[in-house]
């Protein structure tokens, strides 16, 4: 398992290093420095063997994270130990750079000393961390305290702690899908797909188990299939064919590979019930048309189009259209339709800002691009994708929630008395049309 | 009641909704000080603070102690003033202590002992995480003096009433194991931890089971491992474990469970569906190490039938999800997707387009989604592909677009219906003159060549136009090559090959073998005008160049153009083998044991463990379990090994490989031959298959003076014979050598064994009417002498005995012969027990037994051979060590060999069924399609016999060595008749 993990600066600095094994020694250090982060060429690969150790580095802006190994350990796992440390990290003390590591490397180390031992990972949730790894010093608990404080840190509901009590008891569902395209010049679409999350914030007093339904092929045919007594032959329509779904750790995967049934006891706050990704069926909310045409070797004709695919009714927003020039431009002049378009040197492209945009409208951009003498080959041009942005009220995939219901069998609330709202989103994943 | 809320996205979060989570960012106290530069004098100001009245000023002090030591100053010379912050009732505080006692303890043992006092009283503190703290730190402090003590205080730390004090104990137990394990053994830990796989909470379970699974990949004794092996109903309790664990938990438990083979088919398919579930659980290393359990368990089941097609149905899914995390994890699962679609290619043959690479994504996912993209390439894609190929050719990271360029050659070769539109994308981007894009175009363009003959040669101008540019030695061999091949069609190849000549001594070796071989081709084909250039290239090569291979091939030319030019155009322009279609393949072996590893740094590296982590660990090699493959399968998976080198080559290089050599340098062979092959199959390959032509007659006498003078001045060299790998590969001993024993799971059980038909003893005529055949067999460990009896004379026969003569093995039976009596043409069977103290005498024949039997009538006697089979004991097993070490140990002379002749049994069968007659296969490796089985077993008196078994393509050959030679012909004879008897 993981034999150490260090953190350090963008210099290459430690700024903490937490030794779990003794087959990595000190100089282990030194030589992801060395070998990685002033390495001269930029390091191509995650994990890096040097001297026969290993080294699995994330960065997030200045910071790399590094965890070290001499055995042959479970990559996937310390990969995804990496984030959730960046996630604990991220929500104890907010932004990960050096400043909030140098202020809080007490914290870390503490941390460090819970979420992992001998390198192996135990809770790392962080409610439940919160409940005793706290800033403001240990205060003396009481025996009960610590007996529920270990209880919930082993326990089987590792991600909720008893006797939580709402004096309104209400849940919020965020469907939210990032919409993925590559697209051909010629509008065939090379590779599209929705990966969804829904998003639950729930505010539910005691342990609530909940029941949570969706429009899924799969699981709406076998509840059918269930229940013989319901109305065979039902409009098919209006169901989505999810090519697979991945579940927060409270979800009975056992249970929902059987009878297709999501229920769950949620954890408090905020969490991720599902991720799911679809890949049928998607209906596209924007279409983009290029149009490039090289004049001479110091001129550019560019005419992108941008379709609205959408019902009328609803409205997109921050609707973005990223279209690159040459690293050789000189100067650029723009035309649009609609929205506010600027040539930005810094980015090599030209940013097309659309605030609202209705549905099944089409509205075009043309630009000139002034291009110097290349006189260097080398500085090729390869003519990235454009790429959109957007957010539309709708999700793409036609995911759609039928119920989520809620039982508490021990308090006197029911089903009926939980206030719950859902909400879709659909944003833009990369939404990329190749030109 | 649902309110749908389908207003305007702009809606802020924060009107409709209250926000729990806040940002704690603290001001007040900032930890970042301590960071600050040393001083002089710092570390005893730190002294003095340690030991402040104030208890503020300490943990101040102790937090400067612990950033000084971040960053890598030595503070060890603190270590007694921060031992005594240590009593402090303040949680935060010992923590720190404890941190610096971690990392301090072992380079002042003496001192470190003064901890341990406070250790021990805070093992039994009243508060849980501070007897947690203690046990998990006193296990990292790795001293003698203190591990001593902590044998109580663990012990009562994994009874503790708190499962958090458990779960901790329970990884302190490994902890221990690795400072001290016959400690751990002797204390009765290991038992203590099985039991907490049991424990109530499911915390406590998963770190027992992550323990266990440490301690069992480094048990010390057999009693240990033993006791860690997972049986199948400990696993079913784990599986039902699995969903009240945390994902890490799960990670463990699984990973564990890959380590059990069940023994039923029926089991494996019931552990699949208790797995499954898992596959979608949020965590990428849960899906793996799930993906890993059912890969591995998918091979115990009967191929092609329903519940593996739906499982392997589940498996694509889940897979393809992994694609849309994080960039490291996407680089993870990639790695492990390539292993995976070698191994089943069916699982991700519809999702192409997932590995369509996006323009955004880091280098190291690009690159192994193109190799991806390539495994996934058919007839019925190849437009899809072919078009994305040609976009990354453009791109601007020069290994991307050399790798895409590659793999547009790949596609050329494997998709013969969109060749061509291949070689004219080539020659799109070799008009685009980019340097390393025409180099690779090349290279690739070559390998079109050999694969499609005469088709594509029109495109040889347009390749020649660009030999100046070409700088690397790969596409350099490359061109020599073609021009070589071709040279009929290039009326300028004489000038090319000439231009080449002039830099010859800076070339690298390839290009030199290659160039040799390109102008001897060249004169064979152009005698008339190519004579000069011929010997210069041939002088170079053997008279100035320092490469023994260069010289070596340069010679052989020598001779054969003078001596048998026609046999040289045999050899140097023979067909050449036609080249695979897929490359880049691992060996099965390989590929079975990585996806035992699946999710682990050894799918990433695509590398063994052994390659890459010290110790014992890595001797223990995983294999995928096997189902008994049939005959089609083993074959398929022979030649799926075989790719570059042709099966007569690789024959051709079994003298090497009947020594054991080391798996590195046996690579190491068959790359050489690949290189100096070059693609055209040429020089010495071909040099071993021609055959040999001593005649003289038509010597020419153009290069016969040059050689004579040659070997009169360099003789020895050339015909000294080719040096044979020495038995031990050098200096890399035992190790080294034991590696390539891997492969090899589990001693497969015991099958139908093979029973020998009964043979006629003593026919009726001398018998005076009793007839009786018989055979000897082998149950267990007993010896026993089959007796069929018949009467075929006209009274009742009765009164039977037995007696052996003394023989070879001292047989003799060991309890009266129980026979009831006869009646006339009555058949009675009996099982007469042998045991081997009798006294022995050497019999002519070995094997010959002088056998008695009297019955009422008279005394007859006969002899008979006894199978030397029946003598293996159950002991004849060995460690791959002393059979190494025994091999090298038998003078290389008593070796003896034989063929055994063709049969289609598969490697597994044939070990099966050896092993059911006590032939115990040590260790087994395949080389192109070559099985090799290491054998051993051990007779009755004690009698080693080490055998090597090879397997080429249905033909057996056994070699044999053993400290007594005479029993070889006994031991060749039992082969043959157990490999016949179930053919």
């Amino acid at each position: 398992m993981i034999g150490g993990l260090f953190v350090y600066n963008h210099k290459g600095e430690v700024l903490i290093s937490r030794v779990y094994r003794d087959d990595i020694g000190r100089n282990a250090v030194d030589a992801f420095r060395v070998n990685v982060i002033h390495a001269r060429q930029q390091v191509r690969s995650p994990v890096n063997m040097i001297a026969r150790t290993s080294f699995f580095h994330v960065k997030r802006s200045n910071i790399w994270l590094c965890a070290v190994s001499k055995k042959n350990l479970n990559a996937a796992l310390v990969f995804q130990f990496l984030y959730k440390m960046l996630e604990v990290m991220g929500s104890y003390f907010g932004k990960i750079n050096e400043e909030n590591i140098k202020n809080n490397f007490v914290l870390i180390y503490e941390l460090l000393d819970e979420l992992l031992d001998y390198g192996y990972p135990q809770n790392t949730d962080t409610g439940v961390l919160k409940t005793f790894i706290t800033q403001q010093g240990v205060k003396s608990q009481t025996k009960e305290e610590t007996t529920k404080i270990t209880n919930q840190v082993t326990g089987q509901i590792a991600w909720r702690r008893e006797g939580i009590k709402y004096r309104r008891n209400e849940l919020f569902l965020d469907v939210v899908e990032s919409v993925n395209l590559l697209m051909s010049p010629q509008g065939q679409v090379l590779s599209a797909h929705v990966s969804g999350r829904v998003l639950m914030k729930s505010y539910l007093s005691g342990m609530p188990e909940c029941k949570f339904g969706i429009n899924d092929k799969v699981i709406v045919e076998s509840r059918r299939a269930a229940d013989s007594s319901s109305a065979a032959g039902a409009t098919k329509s209006g169901h989505i064919a999810i090519d697979d779904c991945q579940f927060h750790q409270c979800v009975k995967l056992s249970k929902f590979d059987t009878e297709h049934a999501i229920s769950f006891i949620p954890p408090d706050g905020e969490f991720e019930l599902m991720r799911y990704r679809n890949t049928k069926d998607i209906s596209l909310p924007f279409r983009v048309i290029p149009l490039v045409r090289e004049i001479g070797r110091t001129k550019m004709e560019v005419k992108v189009v941008v379709k609205s695919n959408f019902k009328p009714s609803l409205l997109a927003q921050k609707v973005e259209v990223r279209i690159p020039t040459p690293l050789n431009t000189s100067g650029v002049q723009v035309i649009c339709m609609k929205g506010k378009a600027r040539y930005k040197a810094s980015d090599n492209a030209i940013v097309w800002k659309i605030k609202r945009m209705g549905g099944m409208k089409e509205w075009q951009l043309s630009a000139e691009i002034d291009l110097l003498n290349a006189t260097d080959k080398a500085k090729k041009w390869t003519r990235p994708p454009i790429s959109m942005n957007f957010e539309v009220p709708f999700a793409a995939s036609g995911f759609k929630v039928r119920y989520l219901k809620v039982f508490e069998s021990k308090l006197n609330y029911s089903d009926h008395d939980v206030i719950k709202w859902v909400r879709y989103i659909g944003k833009s994943g990369l939404y990329e049309t190749r030109c | 009641k649902m309110q749908g809320v389908a207003a305007s996205v702009s809606d802020t979060l924060g009107n409709i909704r209250p926000w729990l989570h806040k940002v704690t960012t603290q001001s007040k106290m900032t930890d970042s000080k301590y960071f600050t530069t040393t001083r002089k004098g710092e570390i005893f100001e730190l002294k003095a603070e340690l030991n402040s009245d104030r208890k503020d000023k300490r943990k101040e002090a102790v937090k400067k102690v612990i950033a000084s030591m971040t960053v890598g100053k030595d503070v060890s010379t603190l270590f007694p003033d921060v031992v005594n912050c240590m009593q402090a009732d303040n949680l935060e505080l010992k923590k720190l202590v404890y941190l610096y006692l971690m990392n301090y303890a072992k380079t002042q043992p003496d001192k470190a002992i003064m901890a341990v006092n406070t250790f021990v009283r805070d093992c039994e503190d009243p508060n849980p995480l501070i007897r947690a703290l203690a046990v998990r730190t006193i296990g990292c402090i790795r001293v003698d003096e203190i591990t001593a003590y902590l044998c109580d205080p663990l012990r009562k730390c994994l009874k503790d009433e708190d499962p958090y004090v458990r779960k901790t104990a329970a990884v302190c137990v490994a902890k221990l194991h690795d400072i001290d394990p016959l400690l751990v053994e002797e204390q009765g830990f290991l038992d203590m931890l099985k039991d907490l796989l049991a424990d109530s909470n499911p915390m406590v379970v998963a770190n027992a089971v992550a323990a266990m699974t440490e301690i069992g990949e480094s048990a010390q004794t057999e009693a240990a491992a033993r006791m860690l092996t997972w049986s199948g109903h400990l696993v079913n309790k784990l599986l039902t474990a699995l969903n009240e664990c945390t994902e890490w938990g799960q990670v463990f438990i699984l990973d564990a469970v890959a380590n059990y083979t069940p023994s039923e088919e029926n089991e494996a398919q019931s552990m699949i569906e208790r797995v499954c579930p898992r596959l979608a659980h949020a965590n990428a290393a849960v899906v793996l190490s799930a993906v890993k359990v059912i890969m591995k368990l998918l091979e115990l089941l009967t191929p092609g039938s329903d519940f593996v097609q739906s499982t392997v149905k589940k498996l694509s899914a889940p897979l393809v999800t992994l694609l849309s995390s994080e960039h490291e994890i996407q680089y993870v699962a990639l790695r492990n997707i390539n292993l995976i679609v070698q191994k089943r290619p069916e699982i991700l043959k519809h999702e192409l387009k997932v590995f369509f690479v996006k323009y955004n994504d880091p280098i190291y996912v690009k690159l192994e989604k193109l190799d991806i993209l390539i495994r996934l390439t058919s007839a019925a894609n190849i437009a899809n592909v072919l078009a994305e190929l040609k976009e990354y050719a453009t791109e601007v990271d020069v290994d991307f677009v050399r790798k895409a360029v590659r793999a547009i050659g790949r596609c050329a070769i494997k998709v013969e219906s969109a060749a061509e539109r291949c070689v004219s994308t080539l020659l799109d981007l070799i008009q685009t003159k980019v340097n390393y894009v025409v180099q690779e175009a090349i290279v690739v363009i070559k390998d079109i060549f050999r694969k499609y003959p005469n088709k594509y040669e029109s495109v040889i101008g347009t390749l020649c136009e660009n030999l100046d540019t070409l700088d690397e030695p790969e596409a350099r061999a490359s061109m020599i090559w073609i021009i070589g091949e071709y040279a009929e069609r290039i009326d300028n190849a004489d000038e090319l090959l000439e231009s080449f000549l002039d830099g010859f001594a800076d070339e690298q070796t390839s290009v030199q073998l290659q160039l040799l071989t390109a102008v001897v081709k060249l004169f064979l084909k152009r005698p008339t005008d190519t004579q000069e250039l011929v010997q210069r290239v041939l002088s170079l090569a053997t008279q100035e160049a320092d490469n023994p291979d260069l010289r070596d091939r340069g010679y052989i030319y020598w001779r054969l153009l003078s001596t048998d030019p026609a046999a040289a155009k045999q050899v140097v322009l023979a067909e050449k083998p036609l080249i695979s279609e897929e490359t880049d393949l691992l060996e099965p072996s390989l590929l079975g044991e990585l996806v035992c590893h699946i999710g682990s740094l050894a799918s990433v590296y695509h590398r063994p463990p052994s390659a890459f982590v010290d110790g014992r660990v890595a001797a223990q090699r995983k294999g995928l379990p096997s189902r008994a493959p049939t005959l089609a399968e083993a074959t398929g998976a022979a030649d799926a090994g075989a790719e570059v080198v042709p099966t007569d080559n690789a024959q051709n290089a079994k003298p090497a490989v009947s020594v054991i050599p080391t798996q590195d340098s046996l690579i190491g062979d068959l790359l050489d031959i690949d290189m100096s092959g070059g693609g055209g199959g040429s020089g010495i390959t071909q040099q071993s298959a021609a055959p040999a032509v001593p005649s003289q007659s038509n010597a020419m006498d153009l290069l016969g003076d040059g050689l004579d003078s040659l070997l009169g001045l360099g003789g020895p060299a050339p015909q000294q014979p080719p040096q044979q790998q020495p038995a031990v590969g050098g200096g890399s001993g035992v190790d080294a050598l034991a590696d390539i024993f891997g492969g090899l799971s589990a001693t497969p059980s015991a099958q139908a064994g093979f029973t020998p038909q009964l043979e006629s003893w003593l026919p009726a005529q001398r018998g005076k009417g009793m007839q009786i055949d018989g055979r000897f067999l082998r149950r267990g460990a007993q010896l026993q002498m089959e007796l069929q009896v018949r009467n075929n004379a006209m009274q009742q026969l009765s009164g039977f005995a037995i007696q052996f003569n003394k023989n070879s093995f001292g047989l003799a039976p060991a309890q009266p012969l129980s026979l009831n009596p006869l009646a006339p043409m009555q058949t009675a069977t009996t099982l007469l027990p042998l045991h081997t103290k009798g006294q022995v005498q050497k019999m002519e024949p070995l094997l010959n037994l002088q056998v008695a039997v009297k019955n009422n009538i008279d005394v007859f006697y006969f002899s008979c051979l006894v199978p030397i089979h029946v003598l293996f004991t159950e002991e004849g097993g060995m460690d791959k060590r002393v059979f190494l070490s025994t091999w090298k140990d038998i003078p290389a002379d008593s070796e003896s060999q034989t063929s055994l002749g063709s049969y289609s049994h598969s490697p597994d069968s044939v070990s099966n069924l050896l092993q059911s007659c006590n032939v115990f296969t040590i260790a087994r490796r395949s080389v192109d399609g070559i099985e090799m089985l290491y054998q051993s077993m051990k007779l009755c008196n004690g009698i080693l016999v080490l055998a090597e078994l090879k397997i080429s393509g249905g033909a057996f050959t056994l070699s044999l060595k053993s400290r007594h030679a005479e029993v070889y012909s006994g031991v060749q004879e039992s082969y043959l008749k157990i490999l016949k008897s179930s053919n």
